[in-house]
């Protein structure tokens, strides 16, 4: 099994991520018709294939670049709080990664521990406000404590945690966002940033078993 | 379903061009990113105005941009915040070096994207203040939401942020006087049918015959109630009553300005009747609406219903909102 992840293995993995994106892309609107203004699919579609076409275009050489390419081309696409939200994370994500031109089980928490900071600081949201910030908290809780197993192990345990926290945010109501406007009807609603967070750390784990 | 859109893709970028076509002395469209600047922007010695947000919401913001309101407007997708880039390019493009004011509706994506492009600036030396507008009454403020959504209060605050440039006024001047008008205002909007999405051609929410969505927002969230529908005047003394009750103790005595916006669909005749109700609601609370302003200036696509603003004037307040303004939507006394 892989135990780095180098340039090439981070353009696959958003790769993948466009692709789950593109196929999830009706489901995710539905959700956020529910609870917002029912534009996260098309957005994020939008901008993942923007992201892709520009990796195409100029393939970076390190795991940092990828992730700051990915994160420009998401902020000046998408608009909305997910192209903030999610071009903050990979632009941390860029920075915490640097040029080193591999990513280990320690770099990877590291970059997913700066990202995770980013979505908390971007959107001033914290644990339990039913945001994805719970799916990647909980994510990079799991990925620090799987640190000793080895990049595949954290991968994996990144994403169990992720698809638990996202199922554990249904039942609760929505207290940043759009969703939180709806007070308690946003109870039993999923959360539809908080599952295109969880397809991208699935599609991590994906790569890694492959 | 019968539209006129040539396809849902591009619905705003033919609006956009449409709007450059047929006000070529007053606006100019950038694109790449995409932004509306006056055409004579920037003006010398003068602090700068950008407001922007989803598109959706028309006249707002492209409609206001001209001498007397807005240097620039930043249109997003349909209903969506524009990026961090679009806000960026437009300041670049009016600021004149005295600082640009930046109105921001209070909805998370928007805070975010206008937070981002400030920091871009900063990071090179144009300065910026937001001034944030949050209020629609509908949304209870408190530590456990993302704070009230900015309404109609928007136009307001771009009117006399503009007006107040104009004249010279300085950044923190601006700015100050753009956040009175926000902590003066209230809104409530409630809608009899929601509007239609371009992409799917659906409704954005169903109501039966009989409900309304009260308290409704203008992106086709659904409201905070669902009411059955009663007469227009007792849908305005309610909507009067919340926001009335919601300014605090003292504050709300004296002159007015009543702002009646239509939502798309309704009709400047149900547009009038709302407005007679509302002003006789006023003064029979012991106020006077000394201004007003009635239309459809801020709508979400074609929802059929109104939203209701009040501003609480002080001598200031009314001499700017009287001062001159050149815009494709408003226009008296240039």
């Amino acid at each position: 099994m892989a135990e780095r992840l180098a340039a090439t293995d981070v353009t696959a993995v958003f790769r993948g991520f466009q692709q789950a994106v593109q196929r999830d892309r009706d489901l995710l609107t539905d959700l956020d018709t529910a609870v917002g203004d029912g534009d996260h699919g098309t957005n994020l579609d939008r901008g993942m294939r923007a992201a892709v076409e520009a990796l195409d275009a100029t393939p970076p050489d390190t795991p940092g670049a990828v992730f700051n390419l990915v994160g420009r081309r998401l902020v000046s696409t998408v608009g909305g709080a997910s192209g903030a939200l999610y071009g903050t994370a990979f632009l941390r994500a860029a920075k915490a990664a640097g040029a080193a031109p591999e990513l280990d089980a320690a770099g990877f928490a590291a970059v997913l521990r700066d990202a995770t900071t980013g979505i908390a600081e971007r959107g001033k949201c914290a644990a339990g406000d039913k945001t994805m910030y719970d799916v990647w908290t909980a994510a990079s809780a799991a990925a620090d404590a799987a640190l000793g197993d080895g990049l595949a192990a954290v991968l994996a345990a990144a994403s169990i945690a992720a698809d638990a926290a996202e199922q554990q945010l249904v039942p609760w109501q929505a207290r940043r966002g759009r969703a939180s406007y709806l007070g308690e009807r946003s109870e039993g609603h999923r959360d539809p940033g908080a599952v295109s967070s969880r397809l991208l750390f699935d599609c991590f784990a994906a790569w890694a078993a492959a | 379903m019968k539209r006129l859109y040539n396809s849902p893709d591009t619905v705003v970028s033919e609006a956009l061009e449409g709007m450059a076509l047929t006000h070529p002395e007053l606006l100019r469209l950038a694109h790449d990113p995409t932004y509306v600047a006056r055409v004579d922007a920037p003006v010398a010695d003068r602090v700068a105005v950008v407001s922007g947000g989803g598109s959706g919401h028309e006249p707002m913001h492209v409609g206001f941009v001209g001498p007397g309101m807005l240097s620039a407007a930043c249109p997003g997708e349909l209903f969506t915040s524009p990026t961090a880039d679009q806000v960026e390019a437009a300041v670049r493009a009016v600021d004149a070096g005295a600082g640009t004011v930046l109105v921001v509706k209070n909805y998370s994506g928007d805070v975010m994207n206008f937070e981002m492009a400030a920091e871009l600036l900063a990071a090179d030396g144009v300065e910026t203040e937001t001034v944030l507008v949050a209020d629609d009454v509908a949304v209870e403020d408190s530590t456990y939401t993302s704070g009230r959504r900015g309404v109609g209060a928007t136009v307001l605050v771009e009117k006399v942020c503009g007006a107040a440039a104009a004249r010279g006024d300085s950044l923190a001047q601006v700015a100050e006087l753009g956040r009175r008008v926000a902590a003066r205002s209230r809104s409530l909007g409630f809608a009899l049918r929601a509007g239609t999405v371009p992409a799917t051609g659906r409704r954005s929410f169903e109501l039966p015959d009989d409900e309304i969505e009260f308290g409704v927002g203008i992106h086709g969230e659904p409201g905070r109630e669902r009411r059955p529908m009663e007469p227009v005047d007792a849908l305005v003394d309610r909507a009067m009553a919340a926001i009335c009750a919601d300014f605090d103790p003292g504050v709300l005595t004296g002159e007015v300005l009543l702002f009646v916006t239509g939502l798309g669909s309704a009709t400047p005749l149900e547009c009038s009747i709302v407005a007679r109700r509302a002003v006789r609601e006023l003064d029979r609370r012991g106020l006077r609406v000394a201004r007003n302003l009635v239309g459809s200036y801020m709508t979400s696509l074609d929802m059929l219903g109104v939203s209701l603003t009040v501003l609480v004037l002080d001598e200031q307040l009314a001499e700017l909102w009287d001062a001159p303004v050149h815009t494709a939507a408003l226009r008296w006394g240039a």
